[in-house]
């Protein structure tokens, strides 16, 4: 019997053509067209192109593609977004319509990353140039190197900040985009690098993370945390933390590797550890191969030890003091739990957080934003790991003219909590991995317990977070009601579905959520949620955050407080989505696909 | 004759012969006596770990779950179709699956 295995596949490919070569290919198809393509060499092409930022499309889309869009830390420079928008508008329509986003749409990513839909192959090379001329790039933003590197994304501009994260990630992204030392790792590889006090970078999420920490040097107390050492002094840099990712039912918090780096050594680590995992992740199993299974097999001790001797030529310091304490972004209590409404920047002007409901916009919604960027702000525009989008510089002086633009009724910057607190990854509209439908069933679900449940008083925020599979784009675990695609059985047929999990987030001390009930169909979910916050209210002990609700019940308890119901909320997705060619299409049947499109 | 034979898009999909063929989130009764308390498992279909094949028969090994049960885990080598004449044909999803006995 003959064996073949996907990871033998994906890194023999990878063996003869990756990284920066594959942009020659990728413009040599353009040219010729799709059809070019020789179809026994079509998998390892479309695994290749991810390392310039493009995945094909599911079956029944053939010929199209998704383009992701890597902006560092999410942030985009004046004119930029406008760039998207007219990207998205010229380029990013197919031959299905979504029901409620329309024809040309962008997608905000979890990741402070954007993805257009429907690019087809011809048109690549003109959407390199023009994003390439405004200082864009999809350039790894896949594929199995440095993916986009994230972080606070008003870095530089915040009040809060311990220090300044930005020119940190600006040198990883210039040093390690496009380094072929770095460009064929064993999986991907997710950094993200953080400033604030408010954890708003999700580092412990990823697979090497920089937060902020103090170190006292030169002084009686050289080995101080940060503490005060006397006739020393006191520098802000980062600890460091390695190991952390949320997919395949194997989640897992960064560990702390006690190792504190100043800033100006940020790259030396970085590099070492990425060097460390391109020699010694697994690269003969892709389930096993990041470094999270590392971490779990070594200890944070032989990696830091495997570190210091063998990728870095100076002494490495101990950890520093850290502001975990501090910590509230997506922590389930507390301020800031995300970046919604207008905050100050350190200069004396503001930021303005708006809630895009599960981070997608329409391309005329895009390009009116970047018009009221430049009106009212600098012009510029950043991105958060909640799939809102921030506009910075806004003086005092110009908030009200801003705040009464109509497009900010869509995108508000006082968003119902169902809306602000509602992420969702791309589902089975494009994505071949997803069990059920996810962007516009959020959408819905939104609508829905908007109108009809309310949260206790006192409590302002309230994650939701809809993932179609175990991947966990939609970071599932870290939300206080995790949703994950499933599939089961009612009145005998098969449905979507949906598990439960609750009580996960970030803060100083993170958890996961605990996955209390299972297979809930799709349209009995609001009403499973309703019920769940109804309980939540009656049983609530004084101003307890949902999170401390979850924790002290068992799961048992809570999955009786789960409740699914049918309400009159309607689910029109109810059936397998996966088998059409595009879910919302009037003859959606995979027989009704459309062909790959014509070449220009 | 060779038959090509691929678990595509992080387990996704099984690819014969470079045509994406077998996908995940599809429901299948199952006769695998040890992967869960049921006498007929009712598996979700959620990631394929490897693809093989004895003779015509194209096999695989699937993660998934119990939908009856809640039993999670990954199976023994299931049948998923046979090549027949040099083609590809899935089995029925209707069908009861087992798993190969050794």
């Amino acid at each position: 019997m003959s064996r073949n295995t996907m990871p033998t596949d994906v890194e023999n490919w990878k063996s003869e053509v990756y990284g920066n070569e594959i942009r020659e290919h990728l413009f040599e198809f353009a040219e010729r067209g799709f059809d070019s393509i020789p179809d026994d060499e079509r998998d390892a092409w479309f695994e290749r192109f991810k390392w310039w930022g493009l995945y094909h499309q599911r079956n029944g889309q053939e010929g199209y593609f998704m383009m992701r869009i890597g902006t560092p830390n999410g942030v985009l420079k004046p004119g930029q977004l406008r760039v998207v928008g007219e990207i998205a508008d010229e380029y990013a329509r197919g031959p299905g319509t979504n029901p409620i986003f329309g024809d040309a749409y962008a997608d905000f990513t979890t990741r402070q990353s954007i993805q257009l839909h429907w690019i087809e192959l011809s048109d690549v090379p003109a959407i390199f140039e023009k994003l390439e001329e405004n200082g864009l790039s999809t350039q790894q933003a896949c594929g199995d190197s440095w993916r986009n590197i994230v972080g606070n994304p008003v870095a530089g501009k915040d009040g809060q900040e311990v220090i300044d994260a930005w020119p940190v990630i600006r040198d990883l992204n210039e040093t390690f985009k496009g380094d072929d030392d770095h460009a064929n790792l064993p999986r991907k590889w997710k950094v993200s690098v953080t400033g604030s006090a408010d954890g708003s970078g999700q580092g412990d999420i990823n697979d090497l993370a920089f937060e902020p920490a103090y170190k006292d040097v030169g002084g009686d107390d050289g080995e101080g945390g940060g503490d005060g050492a006397e006739g020393g002094e006191r520098i802000v840099g980062f600890n460091v933390r390695v190991g952390g990712g949320l997919a395949r039912n194997e989640p897992r918090f960064a560990r702390d590797i006690d190792v504190w780096v100043p800033p100006e050594r940020v790259s030396d680590v970085a590099g070492g550890l990425s060097a460390l995992f391109r020699d010694h992740g697994d690269r003969e199993d892709r389930y096993n191969a990041r470094i999270k299974f590392l971490v779990d097999e070594w200890g944070p001790e032989e990696v830091r030890e495997t570190l210091q001797t063998e990728y870095v030529d100076f002494d490495l310091e101990t950890a520093g003091r850290d502001v975990r304490e501090e910590y509230t972004y997506n922590a389930g209590e507390g301020e800031r739990n995300d970046l919604i409404g207008i905050h100050d920047q350190k200069d004396g002007r503001n930021f303005v957080g708006l809630n895009v409901l599960v981070g997608r916009m329409g391309a005329a919604d895009v390009l009116d934003l970047a018009d009221f960027a430049e009106e009212y702000g600098s012009g510029e525009v950043r991105l958060s790991q909640r799939q809102n989008v921030i506009v910075t510089d806004v003086p005092d002086g110009e908030l009200d003219d801003f705040l009464a633009e109509d497009l900010l009724e869509h995108y508000s910057p006082e968003p119902s909590p169902f809306m602000r607190g509602s992420v969702a990854c791309t589902g089975t509209e494009f994505c071949s991995l997803s069990i059920v439908e996810t962007k516009n069933r959020q959408v819905r679900f939104a609508r829905w317990l908007k109108e009809n449940a309310e949260l206790p008083d006192g409590v302002e925020e309230f994650h939701v977070h809809l993932s179609g599979c175990t991947a966990s784009c939609a970071q599932p675990q870290i939300a206080d009601v995790s949703l994950r695609g499933m599939k089961t059985r009612k009145d005998g047929e098969p449905v979507e579905a949906l598990d439960v999990g609750l009580g996960g987030g970030l803060g100083e001390e993170p958890g996961f959520a605990r996955w209390v009930t299972q297979r809930v169909p799709a349209d009995e979910v609001p009403g499973a949620i309703a019920n769940l916050l109804e309980s939540f209210a009656d049983r609530r002990e004084e101003d307890e955050s949902f999170r401390a609700f979850v924790a002290r019940h068992d799961d048992e308890e809570l999955d009786a407080l789960v409740d699914p119901e049918e309400t009159d909320y309607e689910d029109p997705m109810m059936h397998n989505t996966k088998r059409t060619w595009y879910p919302y299409a009037e003859n959606d049947g995979l027989e009704d696909a459309p062909p790959v499109p014509a070449d220009d | 004759m060779t038959t090509r034979l691929r678990v595509l898009d992080d387990g996704a999909w099984i690819s014969v012969d470079d045509h994406r063929e077998i996908r995940v989130s599809e429901l299948w009764r199952l006769d695998a006596p040890g992967f869960c308390s049921c006498d007929l498992a009712d598996l979700v279909v959620e990631n394929f770990q490897e693809v093989g094949v004895d003779g015509s028969r194209v096999e695989a090994r699937v993660y998934g779950q119990c939908i009856a049960c809640g039993g999670a885990g990954i199976t023994d080598w299931l049948p998923v179709g046979r090549v027949r004449g040099g083609e590809f044909v899935e089995l029925d999803r209707s069908c009861v699956r087992r798993t190969r006995r050794e």
